[in-house]
């Protein structure tokens, strides 16, 4: 390890760094939009703990970071590049108090430096910024002195509160069901946000909470309790329950963000098969979900002329012509590798969105007015319309397609996929027919995405081009990254973090792809193996990394 | 004991070259179609040339930008198309300011010229930030790590730009002396079609001259044959890689002020299709090559603009100019297919991922 010392100008840039992210966060729009929403109702709102939050964060790094000084002076360094922040902050009101910068950034808002000021009108109100860049610069070293086995859970309950008090909206909602049960937390959330006794409940919770974790001796192994047969069967049934359960106890807007999670984890995990097993970066992806819901689309929409056929009857020729397309668009890609295959993909997306966007294909594929008048599925008696009903159809593929991916895994298919991944010219060398098997991968790829689609467009009972995007190729791509290449309940746990948590924050469907960029770029500089990582592929990666280090 | 050729062909390269000759088999039936039918004299075939040889112009700024940073790193710089962006849609603002103060007008030159360099500083500073925070920590990780990244920095400038400047769209006010078209004997051309097409082709001169003619574009060359080799003959390769990046970034600047001389108009998505097709003119060209990137864009500008109405308006297709981004992605495909390599450039898609 090298030594360093910390300096003066490390401190100054870090300040700098800090107040760049406030003010950015501040110019996107971020800061305002979150303006209204409390996390502690009356005290904080989400917008301040965006203003604050980067101060609060450079602080404590800059303590952190300068280990062999002494302690005052790193006390010190932390309220200097807090003080920096908050100058930066003051000078962006100074400025958008004197030339009008909204014409250029159309934030700017005199209620925006309002947020930034807390209020105090304008000349005074310079001064706001740099007390709380001196007061937050204070918190993070005090944050940063506490002792690492308290410092950590003191963070996670930081952490936790933010998150609960943003998610009070979900969080009554369910609760209001409960009744009696409901009665006896309800009082912990105000209007908007916790009230001031329910965070620091909250807090107190959450924190002795992961105290208890961390400072439990480290078990070695599983659990015994969980390894025994009726435990561990107990708990699945109990999971399943809960499953089950769900849409009457969530309500019709919950189920269908659950739909919508649903729908990405079956592309999710088709796509897995193709760019996490296989190793092929596939950018046209949503090519195959259009293919599947225009097929279903022309097949039973009686506006069409064609049939008239229902839903179950529509599938299997769905299914049929997505992996024909998938096969089709493997063949001419046999040989390319990497970034072209990528480009290329992308390209045959933009194709199929054209082609159905065209007036050219308009007598079948409907053209810009898309295709209406879908058949919905039925079983026996029983239309299904309602989102809740569809949570149940989606939930009984996901468990079909669940049930395959895994098995599809290790079999000898999947060792194919893999050893093509690792190093194709070797996998060919061992004799893998290359042809075969790539074509396997992006025609089970296909497939599911088919599957997904057929059920998009009969939940809508419509089907446009503009829905058929490059974005959803991207967030499918975001969801298997983010939850770790090539690991299934990675797709479901990345699926439920960037599908299902900005459908529960409206103010936050703004800013998704923002943020979806942004942790793309993080996850593949800090881990790039994902949340739930495959144990594989986690192997590879770090093995890389030892080579690099060396 | 040899073997003959054809056991060499396999029910992949049948597939494959069945496809490629049903094509050809379009394009030239379509193409005699439309000649035949007489509908369009020749002034119409020379205005939609020029046309095609300013966008063509501009994708060729583009495309190299895409064609140094592969050079050099060997990676497609997916975000290259919002640097693009960056830079004009920065520029509207001022713009905007120097129309108030009555520039535009009275001074279209100079208006043109500072909107160029405010655009060539900004889209410059985004591609040399790019480097240093996304790409730069993931040299040497495995090839789909930074390509991933690519696409997420691209998602997060794009919408960057829409929180600072807002999702409608802005116009760039439009010199009187720009809208005029000069009349030839047969044909017009348009003051801004002329000043894209040789003011492109200046830069491009520029920049060839850069690369091939100075110290710094010498390392260049050398960084991207051989990294190791050129750093133990003390080329700073991280310098050499920013210098590239800068280059491909102000290049880019240039493109977006070419860009808005013949469409006005910049909003938040604006960088993604002419980045894809730019990106199309590099492989078509032989990605890594600079006089390729300039043929590439060139080409695929003519093809876009003649190819629609001459493949697909014989063949009764109506509205064929809808498909003119299907046929430049359906070029990339196809040249991806069947020649690699590009026009001049060396095989590279089969290079080891």
């Amino acid at each position: 390890m090298k030594s360093y010392t910390f300096s003066l100008k490390q401190a100054l840039l870090l300040g700098l760094l800090g107040g760049g992210i406030s003010v950015y966060l501040s110019l996107v729009g971020m800061v305002e939009a979150f303006g209204e929403r409390y996390i502690i109702n009356g005290v904080i709102t989400m917008g301040q703990v965006f203003l604050l939050g980067p101060l609060v964060m450079i602080a404590y790094m800059v303590f952190m970071r300068s280990v062999n000084l002494p302690t005052a002076r790193r006390i010190g360094y932390s309220l200097i590049a807090g003080l920096v922040g908050g100058l930066l902050l003051s000078l962006l009101v100074l400025i958008g108090n004197t030339i009008p910068l909204r014409n250029m950034f159309i934030n700017a808002s005199p209620a925006l430096f309002e947020i930034i000021t807390f209020g105090v009108p304008y000349p005074a109100g310079l001064v706001v910024p740099i007390i709380y860049g001196l007061i937050v610069g204070l918190i993070g070293s005090a944050i940063a002195m506490l002792p690492e086995k308290i410092r950590k859970p003191v963070i996670v309950g930081i952490l936790m509160t933010i998150v609960i008090g943003l998610l009070r909206d979900l969080l009554m909602t369910i609760i209001l069901r409960w009744g009696p049960v409901g009665q006896l937390v309800v009082w912990a959330f105000a209007k908007s946000g916790l009230t001031l006794i329910g965070a620091i409940l909250v807090f107190a919770l959450t924190t002795s909470l992961s105290y208890w974790r961390t400072s439990r001796p480290p078990s070695k192994g599983p659990n015994p309790v969980l390894q025994k047969r009726p435990v561990r069967f107990s708990l699945y049934g109990l999971g399943i329950l809960v499953l089950l359960m769900l849409p009457p106890l969530l309500g019709i807007f919950f189920s269908e963000a659950l739909n919508n999670v649903g729908l990405y984890i079956l592309m999710g995990l088709g796509l897995n098969i193709v760019v996490g097993y296989a190793g092929l970066l596939d950018l046209g992806y949503v090519a195959f979900y259009a293919i599947g819901a225009y097929t279903m689309a022309v097949l039973t929409s009686p506006e069409m002329g064609f049939a008239s056929l229902t839903y179950w009857q529509a599938v299997p020729f769905a299914l049929f012509t997505a992996v024909l397309a998938g096969v089709l668009l493997g063949l001419p890609v046999l040989r390319m590798r990497g970034d072209y295959l990528a480009i290329v993909t992308l390209g045959f997306g933009e194709i199929v969105r054209l082609l159905f966007l065209s007036d050219w294909l308009k007598p079948f594929l409907g053209g810009t007015q898309g295709i209406q008048a879908i058949a919905q599925p039925t079983i026996g008696p029983i239309t299904i319309s309602t989102p809740q009903q569809f949570y149940y159809l989606i939930l009984f593929f996901i468990v079909i397609v669940l049930f395959i991916a895994w098995r599809l895994k290790d079999s000898r298919i999947g060792r194919a996929w893999m050893a093509l991944r690792e190093d194709e010219d070797v996998a060919q060398a061992m004799g893998l027919n290359i042809v075969m098997v790539k074509l396997m991968a992006f025609g089970s790829g296909a497939l599911f995405s088919g599957l997904a689609g057929t059920i998009f467009a009969s939940k809508l009972t419509s089907v446009y081009p503009h829905s058929m995007n490059f974005l959803v190729s991207i967030n499918v791509l975001a969801v298997i990254i983010i939850g770790g290449m090539g690991s299934i309940p990675g797709v479901i746990v990345g699926a439920l973090a960037l599908v299902g948590f900005p459908e529960l924050l409206r103010e936050f469907s703004e800013y998704r792809l923002l943020v979806y960029g942004a942790v793309l770029v993080a996850m593949m500089l800090y881990k790039p193996e994902g949340l739930w990582p495959e144990a594989r592929r986690k192997l590879e990666l770090h093995e890389e990394a030892e080579i690099i280090a060396e | 004991m040899r073997k003959s050729w054809w056991h060499k062909v396999t029910i992949t390269d049948i597939i494959v070259w069945a496809i490629g000759i049903a094509i050809a088999v379009v394009v030239v039936y379509g193409s005699i179609m439309t000649l035949a039918s007489g509908k369009y004299t020749l002034a119409n075939w020379i205005d939609l040339a020029i046309r095609g040889l300013a966008q063509g112009a501009v994708y060729a700024l583009i495309a190299m930008g895409y064609t140094l940073v592969y050079g050099v790193l060997k990676m497609i710089n997916f975000a290259h198309s919002e640097v693009f962006t960056g830079g004009v849609f920065t520029a509207v603002f001022l713009a905007q300011w120097l129309a108030t103060i009555g520039i535009v007008n009275s001074n279209p030159f100079l208006y043109w010229i500072l909107c160029g360099i405010l655009a060539m500083i900004i889209s410059t500073g985004i591609a040399i930030l790019l480097e240093r925070v996304a790409y730069r920590p993931l040299r040497g990780a495995p090839r789909l790590v930074p390509l991933i990244t690519a696409i997420g920095a691209s998602f997060f400038l794009q919408y960057t730009y829409r929180g600072f400047y807002g999702s409608g769209i802005q116009a760039y006010p439009m010199p009187e002396l720009f809208q005029q078209s000069i009349e030839f004997n047969n044909f017009k051309i348009y003051v801004s079609q002329l000043v894209v097409i040789i003011s492109g082709f200046l830069m491009m001169l520029v920049l060839f001259s850069i690369v091939q003619y100075t110290r710094i574009g010498k390392a260049m060359r050398a960084v991207s044959e051989d990294k190791e080799v050129s750093a133990l003959m003390g080329i700073d390769v991280d310098r050499v890689i920013v210098f590239t990046f800068a280059l491909g970034g102000a290049s880019a600047g240039v493109a977006g002020i070419l860009y808005v001389m013949l469409f006005p108009i910049v909003n938040f998505f604006m960088g993604f299709i002419p980045g894809l097709k730019a990106f199309t003119a590099a492989v078509l060209g032989g990605i890594g090559s600079v006089p390729g990137a300039f043929l590439g864009g060139t080409l695929l500008g003519l093809l876009e603009s003649i190819g629609p109405t001459l493949f697909l308006d014989g063949m009764g297709i109506p509205a064929p100019y809808q498909l003119k981004d299907a046929i430049a992605f359906a070029i990339l495909v196809f040249i991806l297919i069947f020649r690699p390599t590009g026009i001049m450039g060396e095989k590279l898609t089969q290079a080891k991922a």
